[in-house]
């Protein structure tokens, strides 16, 4: 073997061997970018659940913390013990405060959501027909309200809604009412407040599909002789389906678990699960109590979840 | 139904009405002189005076901004990663279980995350000892699961609607992954990046329940000092910190939709 062929030979040796290093550094960025982010979601978010369902089994105590251990290892002997207690379970199901309380739920949910509908759809059918300059301020203006604080928002309609609020000055002086009406601390407060916070989440994927929609359809229909109304509810809403399945979703599935509006606008037996699991939690210390609550709300919550994942899926594809 | 009747227009309008008028008629409010809440007194600003002088709420302030501040760089960090993760890494084992992780922590009501939380770091602290009682840094780690999330998603819509042919042609020009990732695609993500952080800080700057559960004594953050002084009814001091944190809010938002336009109409 030459001298030549011999440094070509250990030449080409080094460029596949720096090509292998690499390729195993690319791998290794690869899993750790990957597996940073994976980690975090599931010690934090999902085995989080699974922790709440072990809690569920145990029996409330006078401890720190207040709850029992499922497994207990006797040394002595050596009896491994394992109890639970699917009591819990059973009392949600037998008293029926707590199967209220979710009906009741799911209700209040459903309802305010078909409004948040009825509210939001307008409102991007009008910001969509605009054109692109206003669009922008009319988007900024839904979305504003969106970054401000939340339970400021809520608190002004403590302010806007008591018996001596501005609603009620001004149904006074026009003369629709005589004595100030009770709308504070009432289930219509309670819808109020969802419909408010959550109208953003409604009008903005309403607007998104609402954006794309073909207009050359519309004209189509109008031009084969159907009335604006028909035009409407034949073509434009069967099209903007996908938006609406969404965006009531995302106020539905949230609103289920609602606390802070029942609590501050609701009146005291305006029952929503939200609130009986914090009362559980924080009132009574049945830490397995509230999450056997927890568990049932997942449980419920479980489908429309599921499907709002699908339908975002089928978007994409 | 045309895009411009006169029915749209005027449901438009009481739609951005029902958006308003509460927050309006909240901020004429905090300037009441009068202490029951309910009568107009004239104008004055007493409550402002007395909003700087209760020590609670400044120390509810000074806790809740500096969660949001770490729990918004932690959230970009990690929400950038799982959003690169999501659009440009293509497929891995588990893509689906982690993209499902990504996207429920926005809608899971927060009865559910603060809970399962609260018991994750009280079932951790007994097994490991670590986190030893709960407080800010308990609330930190909370606050970025559900901050990371947002980012997440912002950082993956920014993502997919850029063509990869930037980053293609810095691939083909022999960039590294590493530095691909830092001189081309963060530089054209970076708007994502600040709103995501915004996004993160305001989240967590304004969160009651989650803050509740898994806060030990001593650190209440602010909502949770202001939720404590709404709950039995309406309180002028109140009326004055949510004025001044509203304008602050209008303010920025405004101010970085005038700065887009203005880029806009550059290009």
């Amino acid at each position: 073997m030459s001298k030549t062929t011999g440094t070509l030979w250990l030449g080409q040796f080094d460029t596949i061997r720096t090509k292998f290093d690499l390729l195993r550094k690319v791998r290794w960025g690869r899993l750790s970018v990957i597996s940073i982010p994976s980690l975090w979601l599931a010690i934090f978010f999902f085995i989080p659940f699974l922790v709440v369902f072990k809690i569920s089994l145990a029996e409330p105590a006078i401890a720190v913390p207040p709850y029992t251990d499922l497994f207990i290892w006797d040394a002595d002997n050596a009896i491994a013990e394992i109890k639970l207690k699917f009591g819990n379970y059973l009392y949600l199901w037998e008293d029926s405060f707590y199967l209220d309380a979710y009906l009741s739920s799911v209700k209040i949910a459903a309802i305010s959501t078909f409004f948040t509908l009825l509210i939001g759809f307008p409102m991007a059918y009008y910001i969509a027909g605009k054109k692109s300059s206003t669009r922008t301020i009319l988007l900024t203006l839904v979305i504003l309200p969106f970054w401000t604080s939340f339970l400021l928002r809520v608190y002004a309609w403590m302010g806007f809604l008591k018996k001596n609020g501005i609603v009620n000055e001004f149904l006074q002086a026009i003369g629709l009412i005589d004595q100030p009406i009770q709308m504070l601390q009432t289930d219509f407060a309670v819808y109020i407040g969802i419909v408010y916070t959550y109208l953003p989440f409604m009008i903005l994927p309403l607007y998104t599909t609402l954006e794309k929609l073909d207009g050359s359809l519309i004209e189509a229909a109008k031009d084969l002789g159907a009335t604006p109304v028909k035009a409407f509810f034949l073509v434009t809403l069967p099209m903007c389906m996908p938006g609406i399945f969404s965006g009531c979703l995302l106020v539905f599935i949230p609103a289920v678990g609602e606390f802070v509006i029942p609590a501050l606008l609701g009146a005291s037996d305006t029952l929503m699960i939200g609130r009986v699991l914090w009362d559980e939690f924080f009132q009574n210390r049945d830490w397995p109590m509230a999450s056997a609550v927890a568990t049932v709300m997942l449980v419920i919550l479980v489908v429309p979840i599921m499907f709002l994942r699908t339908g975002k899926n089928e978007e994409k594809q | 139904m045309t895009r411009d009747s006169r029915f749209l227009k005027v449901s438009a309008i009481f739609g951005f009405l029902f958006l308003y008028a509460p927050i309006v008629s909240l901020i004429i409010y905090s300037f009441n002189k009068s202490k029951l809440v309910t009568v107009w007194g004239g104008w004055s600003i007493k409550w402002y005076v007395e909003l700087f002088n209760n020590q609670q709420i400044i120390d509810a302030a000074m806790v809740s901004l500096k969660v949001a501040f770490i729990t918004a760089t932690l959230s970009v960090i990690l929400g950038v990663l799982a959003g690169y993760v999501l659009s440009r890494m293509g497929k891995f084992p588990g893509k689906i279980v982690v993209s499902g992780w990504i996207t429920a922590p926005l809608i899971m009501p927060e009865v559910i995350t603060g809970l399962s939380l609260l018991l994750l770091f009280v079932s951790m602290e007994k097994l490991i000892g670590w986190p030893a009682g709960r407080g800010i840094t308990t609330v930190i780690i909370a606050h970025t699961t559900f901050c990371m999330a947002y980012v997440a998603v912002i950082v993956q819509s920014r993502l997919s609607q850029l063509d990869d042919s930037l980053e293609e042609a810095a691939m083909d020009l022999g960039a590294k992954p590493h530095s691909l990732f830092f001189l081309v695609t963060l530089p054209i993500i970076s708007p994502a990046i600040i709103s995501g952080w915004l996004l993160a800080f305001t989240l967590s700057l304004d969160d009651l329940v989650i803050a509740s559960f898994v806060s030990g004594p001593g650190n209440s953050t602010l909502p949770m000092v202001i939720f404590s002084k709404i709950r039995f009814g309406v309180s002028p001091e109140v009326n004055a910190l949510a004025t001044i944190m509203i304008l602050i809010v209008a303010i920025g938002v405004i101010a970085a939709m005038w700065q887009m336009r203005k880029k806009e109409n550059a290009l």
